[in-house]
């Protein structure tokens, strides 16, 4: 392939290497060389994170949960403008404005969707197992270059504008990697398994509605525990699904997958482990209750899990 | 009792419900809850250490999402993004709360169902844009709003962009769950088309969209009932006006 998800990570690598160079530098800083080191260690991940002895870097992941813990990454002082000239600023550009920003997920979408087939020379044009983020990556590029032309600003101070927002979000941008990596772990030592024996070993489920209801809700439950629902789908529909709904009760398979999984989604709206969708939206938009995006989902949540048992009751 | 299965390893799961419920650093509780479910399952330390380096590089890919468009979204907002896309919203008298975020809510999930997941997330276009449009149409008809209810409205932006790609994406049949599932399916001897699979997901799918929306037009009738009242002079807020 011509354009490889490693390079991305080299990206990533140097645009944090240099926001935590700033830090360094920011003599102002509150949290001047724990923040740096933080942001240095989660650099070094991307640089030569591969290179690396898994253990070592095992040893840099505990001490930047250490350094998040103890409240050591912290926010610098940021030079933004004022009001009246971002104000001015957005009368003077309009709608201009819009065309870097919707140029993200144009570029993305016409690269994971049209380019993703396309050869040159025999081989692919983008990492054929990574194309969205690949793409993703293009068009961030693309739209950098689109902005920094229209608003006449350079380069370096998209630097200093990414590192205002990587110190706002903090550590919720390190935590949804960190989630995964327990789900990973979770898998080795046999999470799955011992959750599945509890649920199965102790609920009598010789009437229909009691086994519909135990995998949905099972499903959510699950997902709830480790964040996301293609971990919690083997396990429940192995243990639930197949052997009951299908083989007691003859269930459609393909209505049991689907609401299956949907119910996993349910769950997926309620936890704090599925970070990137709940916990980083909250640091995104600067809302004191890291818990509010949950909130707001829990209620739709909730009603259509009971809507899925319902459904699955009918349909299957 | 005699099991076959070792129950220890759901003591990590414990510490995330404790760790979580209490309230301590997230990073921390992870961290921690890898620890000790390495340590229930009999791991050395050292494998524990490895076991988390690996997992930490192997998704490394997921900050991608996160961190790369931050430098764009930045610069536009240094010049003035989310004082625009609030002007804009000020101009399209009808708009409301509830009609802006439902009408995202609806080619949020019809995208995704077709494939088009990429076209929303929260980095480069709830914080950026549906955020502000949507602060810019409520603060248009009321006023400044009170703290509380801002907060919740932006919670609410963060949620349906999350509802529309969850029950969109899943009846796409080209999308990775679909295969899982597919995949899952055949080692358990079951054959089922990929495409059924999909189809099946649409009732939930309508479902969800009909009670988000539901949910988003009540949000919006509780606006219009606590500060209504303030309409008279919002009429006459200036568009460039200040945040």
């Amino acid at each position: 392939m011509i354009l490889s998800i490693q390079y991305l990570y080299w990206l990533a690598g140097i645009i944090l290497a240099i926001t935590a160079i700033m830090t360094f530098a920011d003599r102002q800083h509150p949290k001047r060389w724990t923040t740096g080191v933080f942001w240095a260690l989660f650099s070094l991940v991307f640089l030569v994170g591969d290179l690396l002895p898994p253990a070592w870097v095992g040893v840099g992941v505990l001490v930047m949960a250490v350094i998040a813990g103890t409240g050591g990454v912290g926010l610098g002082k940021h030079g933004e403008l004022p009001a009246e000239k971002r104000q001015a600023s957005a009368l003077r550009l309009k709608n201009k404005l819009f065309i870097p920003a919707l140029a993200i997920p144009l570029v993305t979408v016409i690269g994971s969707v049209v380019v993703k087939d396309l050869h040159i020379g025999g081989l692919p044009l983008l990492d054929p197992k990574n194309t969205t983020f690949v793409s993703l990556g293009v068009g961030c590029l693309v739209s950098l270059a689109l902005a920094c032309w229209l608003t006449r600003d350079t380069p370096v101070q998209s630097m200093r504008e990414s590192r205002r927002l990587t110190e706002a979000l903090g550590w919720a941008m390190v935590l949804p990697q960190m989630l995964a990596m327990l789900g990973l772990l979770f898998n080795d030592a046999g999470v799955g398994k011992a959750v599945a024996h509890l649920t199965t070993a102790y609920i009598n489920m010789d009437f229909r509605f009691v086994a519909v209801t135990v995998y949905v809700v099972g499903m959510a439950l699950f997902t709830i525990i480790m964040g996301n629902g293609f971990a919690a789908f083997p396990v429940m529909t192995g243990g639930v699904g197949v052997p009951i709904l299908v083989g007691q009760y003859d269930a459609n398979p393909a209505v049991m997958a689907a609401i299956g999984m949907f119910s996993g989604y349910c769950g997926t709206l309620m936890t704090p482990m599925a970070a990137n969708f709940n916990i980083v939206p909250a640091a995104l938009l600067n809302l004191p209750d890291k818990n509010s995006v949950i909130k707001a989902q829990i209620p739709t949540a909730l009603s259509l899990l009971a809507v899925n048992i319902m459904l699955l009751y009918i349909l299957m | 009792m005699q099991t076959t299965v070792n129950l220890w390893p759901l003591i990590g799961v414990l510490v995330i419900v404790i760790g979580f419920v209490l309230r301590f650093n997230p990073m921390l509780v992870v961290a921690l809850a890898a620890l000790v479910t390495g340590f229930a399952a009999f791991m050395p330390f050292e494998t524990i250490l490895a076991t988390i380096g690996e997992g930490f590089v192997k998704t490394r890919a997921l900050p991608l999402i996160i961190l790369l468009p931050l430098a764009v979204i930045g610069l536009l907002e240094r010049h003035g993004l989310r004082e625009h896309a609030q002007n804009w919203i000020a101009k399209i008298r009808t708009a409301t709360v509830g009609r802006l975020l439902i009408f995202y809510l609806f080619v949020r999930e019809l995208t995704a169902a077709l494939g088009l997941t990429s076209l929303g997330g929260h980095p480069q276009m709830v914080r950026p844009l549906l955020a502000p449009m949507a602060e810019g149409a409520a603060e248009n008809r009321y006023g400044k709003l009170p703290e509380k209810i801002r907060y919740k409205l932006l919670a609410l932006c963060a949620a349906t962009d999350n509802i529309g790609l969850f029950f969109g994406e899943d009846i796409f049949v080209a999308f990775g769950a679909i295969a899982l599932m597919h995949t899952f399916l055949l080692g358990s001897n079951i054959d089922v088309e990929p495409l059924h699979i999909a189809v099946w997901g649409i009732p939930t799918a309508i479902c969800a969209f009909i009670i988000h929306a539901i949910r988003l037009k009540r949000f919006n009738s509780q606006l219009e009932r606590e500060l209504g009242g303030k309409r008279l002079d919002a009429d006459h807020t200036p568009i460039g006006r200040q945040e």
